[in-house]
C-alpha cells in the first residue's frame, strides 16, 4: 500500500468557554492515501469541522489541540511553527470552509481574492495569475470571468460563492483538498459537475480529497472510504463496499434510515430518536448509548474502542459483531436489545 | 418539548383561511374544497430585480408571478444563480421590486409605511441561506431569539420569553445550554438550528425557508422536516421552501417552481412536476440526483450536463436553455417560450413541452464523466 499523505493519529480538540470545556473531539485517527477521497459524514456537532480546522491551525482561539499528531508530507502539522505552516495551507493543502459567506473577505473583490491564493505563495506572477483565475472561474462553472472579476462576495449567490472557494482550493493545485461541505448550496447538475471537476484533478494529479458532507448520495459516489463521527469519535470507518453492505455500527444504521431519497413518503420518515449531549465532558462510555436500541449494561460503563472487524473495516461499538450478523433481522436483535439493556 | 400550539400562544391571528381550512396535510389548500375563492395569503405579480454588474444589467429575477394559499408549500428549486434567495427576499420586502408587486393578506407591501411594514414583519420570517453571515456575533443564541420575540412584543416576560426560547431549541434538536453559546462557539448545523428556531419565534403566518437543512446531519433533517409539518398542521403555517435537496422537496411542497436564469421555467404541483416535468431543465435537475447505491460495484460514473453555464449577464437569445438543450431547434435559438399551460394547469415554458413529457426519460443530454 501507498505511504499516507495524511495520518492522524489520537487527535483531540477542547475549547474552553466561561462554563467549562467543550471536548469536541476525542481522540480520532484516520488517514488518506494519495489519490484517495475519504468522506466524513455524521451528527451535526461532531467534530468534523473542528478536526480539520483543528490539523490545519485554524481553530479559533478558545480552542487547542490537547493530543494527537498529523504527519502531512512526513511533517507533523500539528507541532510545525505558525509561519511554516501558513506556507502550506493553500499551497500544499487547500480547504473549502463550510461557510463562504464568513471564510471570503466582504471587502475585496472575488477576483482579487483568488489571485492574491496564488501571488502569495509565489505560484506564478500578477499576469500569470489573473490568467488562471478566469480560467478557474469557468471551470467551477462562473462565466463571464472578466466582468465577474470585479464583484464582490454579496453580489453572488450562495452557491456562486462555494465555488468562489473551490476555485482559491484548487488554485495553487494542492496535495490534498479538504472540502466540508463544497456542494450543499450546490443545485444537482453544478454539483455533479463540481464533483467530476475534482475527480478530474484528481486523477491527473494524484491529488487526495477529504470531503465531508451529510448528503449521503454525494459521499457514496464519490468517496473511496468513510467515517463517520458522532461526539467528537469515529463510531465506524470503512471503505465504501463495507459502509454500504455491512454496516456494523447502530448509528450507522440509523443514519442510513433517515437518508431521503427521491419517492420518500412522509410515512416513511424516520429519525434517530433522542438528542446528541452536550459535550462538557470527554465520553466515558458508549457516547451513544442513550439513543441506541441495543444498549446494554456495558455500553454505558465501557467505552468501546474503534476496533478491526476484518476488510480494513472498523467499528467502535461492543455489539458489532451481533449487528453484522442479524444484517436484515436487526429490528429483532434490536427488540431483543432493549430487553437484555434491562 | 414546545407544547402544542405554543407558537400560535404568541397570538398570531390566522391569515386568510383561518386554522379551520388551514389542511391537514399538504396537498389541499384553503378554499380549494369548493367554498368560494377567496384572496390567497399570498399573490405575486411579475416581479423583477436587476442588479448593475460591472455597468452592466443582471437580471437576477424576470417577472416571476405566483399565488399561494395559507397553509401551503411552495417548492422553490432550480440552478444555483437562478434568482431564488432573490426572489425569497423580494417576497419579504427585504428587498424592493424593480416591477411587479407582492400582495400579502391583500395588502400591496410597496405602499406600506416602514412602521407598519415593521409590523407585518412578525408574519413573514425567513430563515436565512446562511446562517452565521444572519446571526449576530456578538449575541448569544438566547439573546438573539430572545431579541427578535421582543421586537415584537412577543413572549411577556422575559422569564416566559427564556422559556420559550428553550422550548424551541429543544424542538430543533439543541439542548437548553446552547442559550449561553456564540454563534461562532456552534457548528454550522447548530447555527442553522438557531436561525430555525429565530423564525419560529415569533409565530409567523408565512415562512421563507432558504436551504433550512442542507446543513443538517440526515437524522436532524427528518427531525425538522417532522417540525416544519407539524407546525403547517398544528397553525396552518405557509412556507416557501428553497431548496437543492429535490427529495426533500417533494416530500414537503405542494406545488413547485423551476427557475432557470432569473425566470420560471416550470410551475406545477409537486406530483406533476416530479412524475411527468414538462421541460427539459427539470428533467436533468431529476436525473441528476445522485442516489445511494447497493454496493460500491453498482455506482455509475456521474453524469453531467454538457455545455456551459449560461451567464445572466447575457442570456442566451431564444430559449435560455438551448445551449444545454438535446432537444433544442433553430426555432429555440430565435423565439423565447412562454410559460404556458401544458396541461390542466401544468405551466412549463418550453416550445415542445408536450413532446418532452412524451420523450423516454433518458433522453436528458447528460454525459457520462470518466
Ligand atoms: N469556538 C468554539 N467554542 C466552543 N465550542 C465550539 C467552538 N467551535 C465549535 N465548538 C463545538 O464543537 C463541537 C463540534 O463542532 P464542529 O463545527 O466540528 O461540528 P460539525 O461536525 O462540523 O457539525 P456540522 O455538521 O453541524 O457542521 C460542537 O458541539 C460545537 O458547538
Ligand atoms: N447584491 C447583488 N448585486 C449584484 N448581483 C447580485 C446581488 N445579489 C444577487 N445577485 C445576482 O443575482 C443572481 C441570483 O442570485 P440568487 O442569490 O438569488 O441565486 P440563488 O438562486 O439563490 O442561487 P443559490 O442556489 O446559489 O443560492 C446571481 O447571478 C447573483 O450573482
Ligand atoms: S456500544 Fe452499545 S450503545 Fe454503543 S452503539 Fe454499540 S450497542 Fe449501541
Ligand atoms: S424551447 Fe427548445 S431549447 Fe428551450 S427547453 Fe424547449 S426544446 Fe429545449
Ligand atoms: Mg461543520
Ligand atoms: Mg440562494
Amino acid at each position: 500500500m501507498a505511504e499516507d499523505l495524511l495520518s492522524v493519529q489520537d487527535l483531540h480538540t477542547e475549547f474552553e468557554r466561561g462554563d467549562g470545556t467543550v471536548y469536541a473531539v476525542n481522540g480520532i485517527s484516520f488517514s488518506v492515501a494519495p489519490g484517495e477521497t475519504l468522506g466524513i459524514v455524521g451528527e451535526s456537532g461532531s467534530g468534523k469541522s473542528v478536526s480539520v480546522l483543528s490539523i490545519m491551525g485554524l481553530l479559533r482561539g478558545n480552542g487547542q489541540v490537547t493530543e494527537g499528531t498529523a504527519k502531512f508530507m512526513g511533517k507533523d502539522l500539528l507541532r510545525l511553527r505558525r509561519r511554516q505552516l501558513e506556507d502550506m495551507r493553500g499551497r500544499d493543502i487547500g480547504m473549502i470552509f463550510q461557510d463562504p459567506m464568513t471564510s471570503l473577505n466582504p471587502t475585496m473583490r472575488i477576483g482579487d481574492q483568488i489571485t492574491e491564493v496564488m501571488l502569495s505563495h509565489q505560484y506564478t506572477n500578477r499576469k500569470g495569475a489573473f490568467n488562471r483565475t478566469l480560467q478557474l472561474l469557468e471551470e467551477v462553472g462562473i462565466p463571464e470571468g472578466k466582468a465577474r472579476f470585479r464583484s464582490y462576495p454579496h453580489e453572488f449567490s450562495g452557491g456562486m460563492r462555494q465555488r468562489v472557494m473551490i476555485a482559491m482550493a484548487i488554485a495553487c493545485e494542492p496535495q490534498l483538498l479538504i472540502a466540508d461541505e463544497p456542494t450543499t448550496a450546490l443545485d444537482v447538475t453544478v454539483q455533479t459537475q463540481i464533483l467530476a471537476l475534482l475527480r478530474e484533478l484528481q486523477q491527473k494529479r494524484r491529488m487526495s480529497i477529504i470531503l465531508i458532507t451529510h448528503d449521503f448520495g454525494v459521499a457514496t459516489n464519490f468517496c473511496d472510504r468513510i467515517i463517520v463521527m458522532y461526539a467528537g469519535k469515529v463510531m465506524e470507518s470503512a471503505p465504501l463496499d463495507g459502509f454500504l453492505r455491512r454496516s456494523a455500527h447502530p448509528y450507522t444504521i440509523g443514519l442510513k434510515r433517515s437518508v431521503i431519497e427521491v419517492g420518500t413518503q412522509s410515512h416513511q420518515l424516520k429519525a434517530i430518536p433522542g438528542m446528541a449531549m452536550a459535550l462538557t465532558e470527554p465520553p466515558r462510555a458508549c457516547p451513544f448509548a442513550g439513543r441506541c436500541d441495543l444498549a446494554a449494561r456495558r455500553c454505558r460503563e465501557e467505552l468501546p474502542e474503534l476496533r478491526a472487524i476484518g476488510g480494513d473495516h472498523y467499528v467502535a461499538c461492543h455489539r458489532a459483531e451481533e449487528v453484522l450478523a442479524a444484517g436484515a433481522t436487526l429490528d429483532n436483535l434490536m427488540a431483543g436489545g432493549v430487553v437484555s439493556a434491562g | 418539548m414546545l407544547g402544542r400550539g405554543t407558537v400560535a400562544a404568541t397570538g398570531a391571528p390566522y391569515g386568510a383561511g383561518g386554522p379551520s381550512d388551514a389542511p391537514s396535510e399538504k396537498g389541499s389548500g384553503a378554499g380549494l374544497n369548493g367554498s368560494l375563492p377567496r384572496e390567497p395569503l399570498l399573490r405575486v405579480e411579475a416581479v423583477s430585480k436587476r442588479f448593475k454588474v460591472s455597468g452592466r444589467t443582471l437580471r437576477a429575477v424576470e417577472r416571476v408571478s405566483f399565488e399561494l394559499a395559507a397553509g401551503q408549500t411552495l417548492g422553490l428549486v432550480g440552478e444555483s444563480g437562478s434568482g431564488k434567495s432573490t426572489l425569497g427576499r423580494l417576497v419579504l420586502r427585504l428587498l424592493e421590486a424593480d416591477e411587479g408587486k407582492v400582495v400579502f393578506q391583500g395588502e400591496d407591501l410597496a405602499r406600506l409605511s416602514t412602521n407598519k411594514m415593521r409590523a407585518r414583519r412578525r408574519h413573514m420570517q425567513i430563515i436565512f441561506q446562511d446562517p452565521l453571515a444572519s446571526l449576530n456575533p456578538r449575541m448569544t443564541v438566547g439573546v438573539a431569539i430572545e431579541d427578535a420575540m421582543s421586537v415584537q412584543n412577543i413572549g411577556g416576560s422575559s422569564a416566559e420569553r427564556r422559556r420559550r426560547t428553550e422550548e424551541l431549541l429543544a424542538r430543533v434538536g439543541l439542548p437548553a445550554s446552547a442559550v449561553y453559546a456564540y454563534p461562532f462557539e456552534l457548528s454550522g448545523g447548530q447555527q442553522q438550528r438557531v436561525g430555525i428556531a429565530r423564525a419560529l419565534s415569533v409565530g409567523p403566518q408565512l415562512v421563507v425557508c432558504d436551504e433550512p437543512i442542507s446543513s443538517l446531519d440526515v437524522s436532524v433533517q427528518v427531525q425538522i422536516i417532522e417540525l416544519l409539518r407539524e407546525l403547517r398542521k398544528e397553525l396552518g403555517i405557509t412556507y416557501i421552501f428553497i431548496s437543492h435537496n429535490l427529495a426533500v422537496v417533494q416530500l414537503l411542497s405542494d406545488n413547485v417552481l423551476v427557475m432557470y436564469l432569473g425566470e420560471v421555467v416550470e410551475q406545477a404541483s409537486a406530483a406533476d412536476i416530479f412524475s411527468r416535468p414538462h421541460h427539459p431543465y427539470t428533467r436533468a435537475l431529476l436525473r441528476s440526483v445522485l442516489k445511494v447505491p447497493e454496493s460500491a460495484a453498482a455506482r455509475t460514473p456521474l453524469a453531467v450536463l454538457p455545455g456551459e453555464m449560461p451567464s445572466p449577464l447575457s442570456p442566451p437569445p431564444g430559449c435560455p436553455y438551448h445551449p444545454r438543450c438535446p432537444l433544442a431547434t433553430s426555432r429555440c435559438k430565435e423565439e423565447k417560450p412562454v410559460l404556458r399551460d401544458v396541461s390542466g394547469g401544468h405551466m412549463a415554458a418550453c416550445h415542445y413541452a408536450e413532446k418532452v413529457a412524451a420523450t423516454p426519460a433518458a433522453v436528458t443530454g447528460l454525459a457520462a464523466s470518466t
